[in-house]
């Protein structure tokens, strides 16, 4: 034991230099506890049961009315015109807003504050007021009239309830309103394109028409489509407000029959599933179109499998980790 | 104040007329004139290299020939024709865009930051001119972007999304995009400026290989191992007007200002 020692029995033990040294094996610690975690899942757990143990056995629930009425002719046109409110709506409300988005972007004043106050008038009053408004627009202007101005000579007149019925103008309030909203939305997809962009299509003796048509827009849907796929969404449901004026959409059968026979619970309950179910089938076109405008861009190519795959990893693998860690501290 | 490039023959031989035109170019952005009077003259198959420290206008005089900006005063005129006016009875006439861009389909130019369009392939890239503006089938365009890609040398990168190629590569299929529409001459702004180094031989490689074709060349660059080979004439600009012209083994290597002399002494 001479003072030496230490320092010559340390030797071995430091590197060995890359050929001799050998590859260290695994961490072995013991994993940070976390009780809270633990104790407020099973809060969760217990409380979750609970609460829908309840509901099940809540006799107001009346299932087999919810049963009834899932599938019935009432339920289901009250789908499919919910769903032709809801394409035609953001047909008008898509393609109206890149018109007026491009107005918007125009170096015209004119243009430019015309789709302004569009958006502004639009954008900034309630889609109920919106609706009733036109629902109610024979009242306020009874009449149509094609003519010259300040004159009493008219090409054509109509009246303005017959040119505008109940659907018309729920089609109308819902597609107006779509457009103040998609029209800024297309804006900044327009205005997220570096401009080299358009440079390099004019130079190569694109016009401007078609510079926006193959290289602007197509970018810039990469920008506008997660918007937009809200936009779908929130707009299937702002149908339900159609109930004021038109009618004929599911909210507003469901609401019929509840009415007649006073099954509100189950009947909303049947509501509640239809508008879950679309809402989720609409995810399915919005990753399709991410995918297919994301071409080009690394990496931004969600799938479906992916999507699906990452999602259940995110919740299988802390699981299995633990799980792996555990088996470890007990060996 | 202002210098015209000599001519390699005399005028009166050259029966033809100059590919690229400008006299007494003037072009202000706000307050700051940053073209001041630019005259020049470029032949039939030329390489002219401008040369010259940042704002000093190269840049944006080779954009006026591309009317991707508007000049303020002065006139460019491409293989004869007033870029972005029409002449008729003495009067000038402003160009709609849509006759500007067939205009600029003369043109061809590559952009410093390569502005391909990502969410093509690099084929696609090639053919988009031809088959939207052009109006050639796709098969014949096709075709023919194959064979650019390949005189390019990235035959095989047809397929591949901008973003998965390289700089020099991306540059490279930018060549290709501006030669695809057949142009009688190429603008080449800062085209090696954004590469890193080792990538930069291949683009000007590309570049003397198109220059050895007589295609007829305006080339804005720092590279001055470049100009001195290809180029027929060197340009040297400072403040918005040529300081220097002329042969660039004298204009580069002997020059007579003294302004011309500081810059090269600070890049070489």
């Amino acid at each position: 034991m001479t003072a030496t020692q230490p320092s010559a029995t340390a030797a071995p033990a430091g590197p060995t230099g890359p050929s001799g040294a050998a590859r260290p094996g695994p961490i072995e610690a013991v994993p940070v506890r976390h009780p809270g975690r633990w104790i407020a899942a099973v809060l969760v757990l217990v409380l979750g049961i609970g609460a829908f143990a309840s509901i099940l056995q809540n006799p107001n629930l009346d299932l087999p009315t919810v049963g009834e009425y899932l599938f019935k002719p009432l339920t289901i046109n009250g789908v499919l015109i919910t769903l032709w409110l809801t394409a035609a709506s953001m047909v008008m409300g898509v393609i109206g807003g890149i018109v007026v988005a491009v107005m918007r972007l125009s170096a015209n004043p004119v243009l430019s504050v015309a789709a302004m106050l569009f958006i502004w008038v639009f954008r900034g009053t309630p889609l109920l007021l919106q609706l009733i408004f036109w629902g109610f627009i024979g009242a306020f202007i009874p009449k149509i009239v094609i003519g010259v101005p300040f004159t009493s000579i008219e090409f054509w007149s109509f009246t303005t309830s017959d040119l505008i019925p109940a659907t018309v103008a729920a089609l109308l309030a819902l597609g107006l309103n779509e457009m103040a909203y998609a029209a800024e939305i297309v804006r900044a997809g327009i205005q997220s394109v570096d401009p080299g962009q358009t440079e390099a299509a004019h130079s190569l003796g694109m016009s401007p028409a078609k510079t926006l048509r193959r290289v602007v827009l197509p970018q810039a849907m990469r920008v506008i489509i997660p918007p937009m796929g809200n936009e779908t969404i929130t707009m299937l449901k702002s149908t339900s407000l159609v109930a004021i004026v038109a009618g004929d959409d599911l909210m507003s059968n469901i609401r019929e029959a509840y009415t007649q026979n006073y099954k509100i619970i189950p009947l909303l309950i049947v509501a509640a599933i239809w508008y879950l179910a679309l809402t989720s089938i609409l995810s399915i076109p919005q990753m399709w179109l991410e995918r297919r405008y994301g071409r080009g861009f690394n990496g931004a190519r969600p799938t479906i499998g992916s999507r699906v795959s990452t999602f259940t990893q995110s919740i299988a693998l802390p699981a299995r980790t633990a799980r792996a860690s555990k088996k470890e501290s007990a060996s | 104040m202002t210098a015209t490039i000599p001519h390699a023959a005399p005028l009166a031989a050259t029966s033809e007329r100059p590919m690229v035109e400008a006299v007494e170019v003037h072009k202000r952005f706000g307050n700051l004139e940053v073209l001041k009077g630019i005259t020049m003259s470029v032949d039939r198959g030329q390489v002219v290299c401008l040369l010259g420290p940042s704002g000093s206008g190269k840049s944006t005089f080779l954009r006026c020939i591309n009317h991707l900006e508007q000049i303020d005063a002065g006139m460019i005129r491409v293989d004869g024709e007033t870029v972005g006016y029409r002449e008729r009875n003495g009067k000038l006439y402003e160009l709609r865009e849509r006759e500007v861009a067939t205009q600029r389909r003369k043109v061809g130019m590559v952009f410093q930051r390569f502005n391909l369009f990502p969410h093509m392939t690099a084929l696609e890239n090639v053919i988009e001119a031809p088959v939207q503006v052009a109006r050639r089938s796709k098969a014949d365009a096709r075709e023919q972007a194959q064979r650019l890609l390949a005189q390019v040398g990235l035959a095989e990168k047809a397929d591949t999304y901008p973003a998965q190629l390289s700089g020099g590569q991306q540059q490279r299929v930018a060549i290709a995009r501006a030669l695809a529409m057949e142009p009688e001459v190429m603008l080449f702004d800062e085209p090696t400026s954004a590469l890193d180094p080792e990538l930069v031989g291949d683009v000007l490689d590309v570049m003397r290989g198109l220059a050895e074709s007589g295609m007829t060349m305006i080339v804005v660059t720092h590279e001055i191992g470049f100009a001195r080979e290809v180029g027929d004439v060197a340009v040297f600009m400072d403040g918005g007007v040529v300081v220097e012209a002329g042969d660039p083994v004298q204009v580069l290597g002997d020059p007579t200002e003294e302004r011309t002399r500081s810059f090269l002494s600070k890049v070489l």
